[in-house]
């Protein structure tokens, strides 16, 4: 018998830490602009110490004023995007469910490009312009899988497989919703939202949107952490996780909410990037196993870590052009999905 | 003897050796009138109804809820665990309404063993019994000593401690009822309920498990209700019998009083026979190619 301890989550999350760090580095590195070690750990010394003017170079410029940001984002949405992803995984039973699979990305992007149409023609302060994209982006993920959720129900019971058709038949109603709005939009935008849907880091989000984003990553997946016990219970299914002292609704709910918000952050900020919310928590549960209370935060290491070295070979592989950070996922999760897929169908 | 139905049982006679007085006076469930009602929609007439029923069981003894199929067995499981609220009547345990218990407080005075659900990753057995100690916790605290001394003393008393660190869903369907049953002793209930414990074991299995329950209940003075439609299981152990059949309780008492040939005939509509043996339980056998003269 070996429970989990404190210092054994610390110790493991420690290390996915450190393995993320090295990913940081290198994504600092590479990219069409050759660096070196020594000026990035220069650089990175500065603007620690607050001194961000002291850099000299045009390169340091480059790394500190723009990989920085775009992969500290890559480390947002990846980490927002695998909890998200764990946590519908045990609340619908269901190891193939992520917000991309289930149609909750579509459902975002749908809120996130209606507050972009509509955001023009209200006289709203900027503060809360900028906040109108990532709260429709919620708003849609919401009602998705509220959607989703109940064409998934059969007799009050999630059936499993009915739940997954529910979710493709969504995403794809949704996904012609989305080819039609885009119609409607200047063809100056269309490129832009293009990427974006494919899923892309390469736009910064304004700055007052930063602190937005980190606090609705840390509220949420914060709120979704409190009832990692319960998680592990309801992998037994409702009833019996209501037999040994869970507030079955009360859980729901929270996750519900909580995932939701991950998603419309995550899909507001970058769009749709599939798999990672599939995938990342399936491989951190075969190495660390599936107590929630190391699962999510391993999960949310692992997701930071899959994002940025996708982004960073996106950026790379056809430099000095680049590809959606989501095609590569797509690449290389797609493959993966199928393999679970058959080996739960064997 | 005959009860009408609904009749509460109360101080039934206990003439048997086996099933002599190992409790005191004191009530611990008492199933008060509850009756409920399913219906696919609230217009319509209920597709099943309970009516209502009435029992009382005491620490240390074991009630089996005995009918055929369909007869509100498990209804009435599920009214006493807190998972339905009674349409009318109430049922009360050490005076508390069930359902109005909150969910961890329920969790701590009530076990549940039900009909095994596939588990979606696999996990180990101590894992499995750890889950047991889940509503003694707050939220994100990690198991202690205690937790782990208690789940090591739940495998122990249902003779499993070897199977701690093995795969749940790589023991055998004995094994994992055992296990099962170790969660529910690490919740450390006054009431542990058993929906159809007995259905996927060999006969082995079943003696075994429901020796275990005996003994447990006895020590450790645990009021037992299991669900079952296994005559001669429920009429070797359990001290009182609740016969149910369409949504009504017929009779409530020891199995020698309960189990009257003719009774049992209508009720599982076969033709039986039933002797008592020398330990005063009633053994019940299946007459078959008797049933054109009846």
């Amino acid at each position: 018998m070996r429970p989990l301890t404190l210092e054994r989550l610390l110790l493991r999350c420690g290390i996915l830490a450190v393995i993320l760090f090295g990913v940081v580095v290198i994504a600092l590195k590479l990219g069409a602009v050759p660096v070196s070690l020594y000026g990035l750990g220069r650089d990175l010394i500065q603007v620690m110490l607050g001194r961000s003017s002291g850099i000299s170079s045009d390169y340091g410029m480059i790394v500190i004023g723009i990989r920085l940001p775009r992969i500290l984002l890559g480390i947002v949405v990846g980490a927002s995007l695998s909890v998200a992803g764990t946590s519908f995984q045990a609340l619908l039973r269901n190891p193939l469910a992520d917000p991309y699979v289930l149609g909750v990305s579509s459902g975002a992007a749908i809120g996130a490009i209606l507050a972009l149409i509509v955001e023009p023609h209200l006289t709203l302060a900027p503060e809360l312009a900028v906040l109108f994209t990532p709260v429709g982006a919620f708003l849609g993920a919401a009602a998705t899988i509220a959607a989703v959720y109940f064409l998934g129900c059969r007799e009050g019971n999630i059936d499993s497989s009915t739940l997954l058709l529910a979710g493709i038949i969504t995403a794809s109603f949704l996904g012609a919703i989305i080819s039609f709005l885009m119609t409607t939009l200047a063809g100056s935008n269309l490129r832009g939202t293009m990427y974006w849907l494919m899923g892309d880091l390469s736009n910064s989000p304004p700055k007052a949107l930063h602190y937005f984003l980190g606090f609705g990553f840390f509220l949420a997946a914060g709120a979704i952490y409190s009832t990692a016990s319960d998680l592990n219970l309801l992998l037994n299914g409702e009833k019996e996780a209501m037999h040994l002292g869970v507030d079955v609704r009360r859980v729901r709910i929270v996750v519900y909410i909580a995932a939701s918000i991950l998603t419309g952050l995550a899909v507001s900020v970058s769009g749709s990037i599939g798999y990672v919310g599939l995938l990342v928590p399936h491989v951190m549960r075969l190495i660390f196993g599936s107590d929630h209370r190391i699962l999510l935060p391993t999960a949310a290491l692992g997701g930071a870590i899959a994002v940025v070295l996708a982004d960073t070979l996106a950026r790379t592989v056809v430099a000095p052009a680049e590809l959606p950070v989501g095609a590569m996922t797509a690449m290389a999760g797609a493959p993966l999905f199928i393999y679970l897929l058959r080996r739960r169908l064997a | 003897m005959s009860l009408p139905a609904g009749t509460v049982a109360q101080a039934a006679p206990r003439t048997l050796g086996d099933a002599a007085p190992r409790t005191n006076g004191e009530i611990r469930l008492s199933v008060e009138q509850a009756s409920y009602a399913y219906s696919a929609n609230p217009a319509q007439a209920p597709l099943f109804t309970l009516e209502a029923t009435s029992f009382q069981a005491r620490p240390g003894e074991i009630v089996a809820i005995l009918g055929p199929n369909a007869s509100g067995k498990s209804t009435v499981l599920k009214l006493i665990s807190g998972a339905l609220e009674p349409l009318s009547g109430r049922i009360l345990l050490n005076g508390f309404v069930t359902h109005s218990l909150p969910p961890k407080t329920r969790a701590q005075r009530i076990a549940v063993v039900q009909q095994e659900s596939p588990l979606l990753f696999p996990s180990r057995a101590w894992e499995f019994v750890l889950q047991g100690r889940h509503p003694y916790s707050r939220s994100l605290r990690f198991e202690t000593e205690d937790d782990i001394s208690i789940a090591r003393n739940a495998l122990a008393q249902v003779g499993a401690e070897h199977l701690s660190d093995r795969w749940m869903d790589q023991i055998s369907g004995g094994e994992k009822q055992r296990v099962i049953l170790a969660r529910a002793l690490a919740q450390q209930p006054l009431l542990l309920l058993l929906d159809e414990p007995t259905l996927h074991l060999d006969i082995g299995a079943q003696v075994d498990l429901l020796d275990s329950l005996r003994r447990l209940a006895a020590r450790d003075r645990y009021t037992v209700v299991v669900v079952t439609h296994e005559l001669n299981l429920a009429g070797e152990y359990a001290d009182q019998v609740v016969l149910m059949q369409r949504g009504k309780c017929l009779r409530v008492g020891p199995p020698a009083s309960v189990y009257q040939r003719e009774l049992l005939e209508q009720v599982f509509q076969a033709p039986l026979s039933v002797e008592i043996a020398v330990s005063g339980r009633p053994r019940v056998s299946v007459l078959p190619g008797t049933q054109e003269t009846l």
